[in-house]
């Protein structure tokens, strides 16, 4: 099966000849470069598939959680009696029961367990209950008496950033780095890029000079969430070896693990990981949420106890996408080459650290977008605020940067009176460039041949107005707002470039199992990873790679624990890359066992040594037979296990930001055609389309489902999604309030697939989940400017910046 | 209290039933059926479409007394034995599933589409008309589009078949 024609356009440069049979490829079916179907699919569209909300056990427990309504408070005294009294409830925790250490975090262990005589974020946990029944454990929380003395929460990030007599939210400030300067308590990291002339000390004023026009800007980014639809949740079960075992939806077992083990005072080994269904991710499961909660309960009253979030919880309950206020100029030629740009972006982290200091180092590396500047400074900071803690979602760090880019690169066009693609290709980046952090790029990266591409879709229909108009198809939608009265269609454009892989010198590998034997006196393959598969297709992606190694098309993907090494995160848009690397390196290893015992049996006369696995047979490489696994793993099974590593990356100088800090590059570029209408500041996005580099399609149709489902999340930022933070409390915690994108929200998306191989990664792939969420915001944000002539420097876009409203 | 009614042609009953559960929770948590799913659980998602008395509700908005003597069918009963629905597997070889969180109910609700338009002998919806009946259940994966996808060869299918 393929996608409909419409999401799939032909490959360039020419792809290699399809064979007759489209979902076979190198003699096996399903292997790689086919639209392999999920393993997983069948299951899921029955019901059958277990996520981690469906786990159920006998004699379990419900636990919950109670939490601060206040951002920012001292805990002056915690009364759990009348919640122990309640019946039906069987253990009430607070920080003093957390038996190990009471403190975690991915980068930084700045975050209790439960809150430590004073709470930092409004949600933060403070007590948990485990009863035997939903209602009982609310009811429970109730009758905790939490005497709270409230503070003043630190809000403003740029005071946080800025201000050293802004009150730390932690701790006193950590000592500079060496050469560095003293930095306010609250920043977590700042990291600075200076090139050229600021790099020899030149002042702005005197780059300024070599400049014929200058634009500047100030850009908002609102905190997104990542609203996965299925909440936080798992199951605990208290193990006869005084350990646990967590069934758990998550993006990388082995880091919760890590984390969990020290909080619960048990070796790592006592603290077992199996991944349960995950109901989505984009970064919002890469911090702990639920599991040291129900592993404490599970230990403590010695009955497997089930957590799930509600929706208003699972607000509170993940981390967000940083919100970013940035500053922006660039100065260009009359020709449009651009000579200089500075940019300070200021990151509001929220009460916890989470992956602050690496959102910073991509924002910061990736902050000048995909264009050749002679002349870069760039000031990144991430802060402390007692604002909701944000950490990874899709994009992590370079959304935000992109749309300050790519909203400057407008503006400069339209000072210059270029077409914004051809401002854009005269300073595209391509292989050999250079990034701003000094990095060659020695891969492809065809920008201008995209932008050419993108700017050559051919348009979609002309907008439909007047009496009779399907309201379906005019802004505002079925509330029937206008008949086309004071609709304005516009057009824009959207390029982002996205690091891929984990970066700045961190030990990125991941481990994979692979088992090659007969089954039923058929060959089979059993692949082990502790990867996450979180709706991506990673486990399609898995058999794939296995079939086409080994040749053997029944391929099983067993559930992913931490009895095997880690595979790190499902983050980054890495796994193909590092577990499909891993995947394919222990194949290779297995196909190789596999030749060691065809030769100990004899070669045929005449074999030659070339040997391949192809049809369940050992062939040379004329295709004569030289074994069949049927009898050569008679009595025998071949299992190999192999960790991959991508090449190592470089840290960011910390005064310069110079290094080769990334190990690969990803880009797509939108376009987007939207209707406006100007009287009431709603906005019908008509078309998104996207032109994206994969270096090599392994499976298109999910690949095209990655472009789609980023692109509606970039969609979602244009348009709708902000959570409202106001004093560090939330306001909108519900998808009534919050919204995202519903199917009549989102325009039809044709895909444009381009496949240059990256000579330095498996198969050529190129990372593909993130980019698409970069470039789609700014594409429609500029064709809202384009339709209305608004300046529209916050994003999400809101009705009143489109009618020149002051924004309440 | 005590719960009895009929689950995809079924008699099924729960006790003590808690006055303020739903009857996604019954369905859930007390029936085995933990297929229709949970992400809102107030009416915002879709999650738990499940078909009332032939007609489609949100499980989660239901009171679990309210179902008393009726007849429900969830994600669980839409294939016939081993055989997929057509919306089913429509949604497979498209590609509409990722995380498939959402996909319960986006199942029951294009089934209900679709048996009231080419089911009834009808046209295959258009799009507009899809989007228009699918625009209650949240999708975080997809974008949409390969769920029209779906919903096209559903209706192709099904239409062939009728
Ligand atoms: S769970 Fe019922 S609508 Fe969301
Ligand atoms: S497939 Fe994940 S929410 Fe729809």
């Amino acid at each position: 099966m393929t996608a409909s024609s419409e999401t799939r356009a032909p490959a360039a440069p020419a792809a290699p000849p399809v064979p007759a049979d489209p979902a076979e490829r190198g003699g096996v079916r399903h292997g790689v470069g086919t639209d392999a179907p999920r393993p997983d699919g069948v299951l899921k569209v029955t019901g059958e598939f277990a996520y981690s909300s469906d786990l159920w056990a006998d004699d379990m427990l419900w636990g919950a959680t109670l939490r601060s309504p206040h951002p920012h408070a001292r805990i002056r005294g915690i009364d759990l009696t009348e919640a122990v009294r309640l019946p039906g409830v069987y253990a009430v925790l607070t920080h003093e029961d957390v038996p190990g250490a009471k403190y975690y975090g991915l980068e930084r262990a700045d975050q209790p367990v439960l809150a430590d005589g004073k709470v930092r974020y409004q949600g933060e946990p403070v007590a948990i209950v485990a009863a035997d029944h939903p209602e009982t454990a609310r009811r429970a929380m109730m009758r905790i008496a939490v005497d709270y003395e409230v503070l003043e929460p630190v809000s403003d990030a740029r005071r946080a950033a800025f201000d050293p007599a802004c009150p730390p939210v932690h701790g006193p400030a950590a000592p500079p780095e060496p050469g560095g300067a003293a930095r306010p308590a609250n920043v977590v990291r700042y990291q600075p890029v200076r090139t050229g002339a600021f790099a020899a000390g030149a002042g702005l004023d005197e780059v300024r000079a070599q400049a014929d026009v200058i634009v500047t800007g100030e850009y908002q980014v609102g905190m997104q969430d990542q609203a996965f639809l299925g909440p936080e949740s798992g199951l605990a079960v208290p193990a006869a070896d005084g350990g646990v075992d967590l069934y758990v939806a998550t993006q990388w077992l082995h880091v919760d693990q890590s984390q969990l083990a020290p909080c619960l005072g048990l070796p790592p080994e006592k603290v077992r990981l199996n991944l349960a269904g995950v109901g989505g991710a984009f970064g919002a499961r890469e911090d702990l949420s639920m599991q040291a909660h129900a592993c404490l309960l599970a230990l403590r009253t010695g009955r497997p106890v089930k957590m799930v979030y509600h929706r208003e919880e699972s607000f509170f309950g993940h981390v967000h996408r940083h919100p970013a206020t940035m500053r922006y100029e660039h100065g260009a030629r009359a020709d449009g080459t651009l000579v200089f740009a500075t940019m300070e972006i200021v990151l509001d982290g929220g009460a916890y650290a989470s992956t602050t200091s690496a959102v910073v180092g991509v924002a910061s590396s990736m902050a000048v977008g995909p264009y050749e500047v002679p002349n870069v400074r760039v000031d990144a900071y991430g802060v402390y605020t007692n604002n909701p803690p944000c950490g990874a979602m899709r994009g992590f760090g370079a959304v935000q940067a992109c749309f300050g880019y790519e909203s400057q690169m407008d503006r400069l066009a339209e000072a210059l009176g270029m077409h914004p693609v051809e401002l854009r290709i005269r300073n595209a980046m391509s292989e050999g460039s250079r990034t701003a952090t000094g990095q060659p790029v020695d891969m492809p990266l065809p920008m201008a041949d995209m932008l050419a591409r993108a700017r050559a879709l051919p348009p979609p229909a002309e907008p439909e107005t007047g009496p009779g108009t399907d309201p379906r198809r005019l802004p505002g939608g079925v509330a029937g707002t206008t008949r086309g009265e004071g609709v304005v269609r516009g057009v824009g454009y959207g390029v982002g470039i996205k690091n891929i892989c984990y970066s700045e010198s961190f030990d990125d590998y991941s481990t994979a199992r692979v088992r090659l034997e007969l089954v039923g006196g058929e060959p089979a393959v059993q692949v082990h990873t502790a990867a996450a598969e979180v709706g991506q297709g990673l486990v399609t992606v898995q058999q794939q790679v296995a079939r086409t190694e080994l040749g053997v098309e029944r391929v099983v993907v067993r559930p992913a624990d931490t009895a095997v090494g880690s595979s790190g995160s499902s983050s980054a848009s890495r796994q193909s890359y590092m577990t499909g690397g891993a995947v394919k390196a222990a194949c290779e290893a297995v196909r190789e066992a596999v030749f060691r015992l065809a030769r100990e049996r004899g070669l045929p006369p005449g074999a030659d040594d070339a040997l391949e696995l192809r049809g369940g047979a050992v062939v040379t490489r004329l295709g004569a037979v030289v074994a069949e696994l049927a009898e050569l793993l008679a009595d025998t099974a071949v299992e190999e296990t192999r960790v991959f590593r991508h090449r190592p990356t470089r840290p960011m100088d910390p005064l310069t930001g110079q290094g080769d800090a990334h190990v690969q590059f990803a880009m797509c570029v939108h376009r987007a055609v939207v209707d406006v209408d100007t009287e009431l500041g709603l906005v019908r996005v008509v078309e998104l389309a996207a032109v994206q580099d994969v270096g090599r399609a392994l499976n298109p149709l999910q690949l095209a489902g990655q472009i789609h489902g980023g692109s509606a999340q970039g969609l979602g930022l244009a348009l709708m999604e902000e959570v409202q933070v106001r004093d560090a409390a939330v306001r909108n915690p519900s998808f009534t309030d919050y919204l995202i994108p519903t199917i009549l929200d989102m325009p039809p998306m044709r895909v444009e697939i381009l496949e240059h191989p990256d000579p330095h990664a498996p198969y050529g792939l190129r990372g593909a989940g993130e980019p698409p969420t970069l470039s789609s915001t700014p594409a429609i944000i500029a064709a809202i400017r384009a339709a209305t002539g608004r300046p529209l420097a916050h994003a999400p876009v809101r009705p009143e910046d489109i009618v020149g409203l002051p924004v309440p | 209290m005590r719960v009895s009614f009929e689950v995809n042609g079924r008699p099924v009953r729960a006790d003590d039933v808690w006055a303020g559960e739903s009857l996604l929770y019954v369905l859930r948590e007390r029936l085995g059926l933990p297929g229709s799913k949970n992400a809102c659980e107030q009416g915002e998602c879709g999650s738990c479409t499940v078909y009332l008395d032939g007609e489609t509700v949100c499980a989660c908005l239901v009171a679990a007394g309210q179902a008393e003597g009726r007849s429900v069918r969830t994600v669980e009963g839409l294939a016939d034995g081993e055989a997929l629905d057509p919306v089913q597997s429509a949604f497979v070889d498209a590609g509409a599933v990722q995380c498939g969180f959402c996909t319960p109910g986006l199942l029951v609700q294009t089934h209900d589409l679709l048996r009231r338009t080419v089911g009834a002998g009808g046209q295959p919806p258009g799009d507009d008309e899809v989007r228009e009946a699918l625009a209650g259940n949240l999708c975080r994966c997809t974008g949409y589009e390969q769920i029209l996808a779906a919903v096209r060869l559903a209706a192709e299918r099904a239409g062939g078949a009728a």
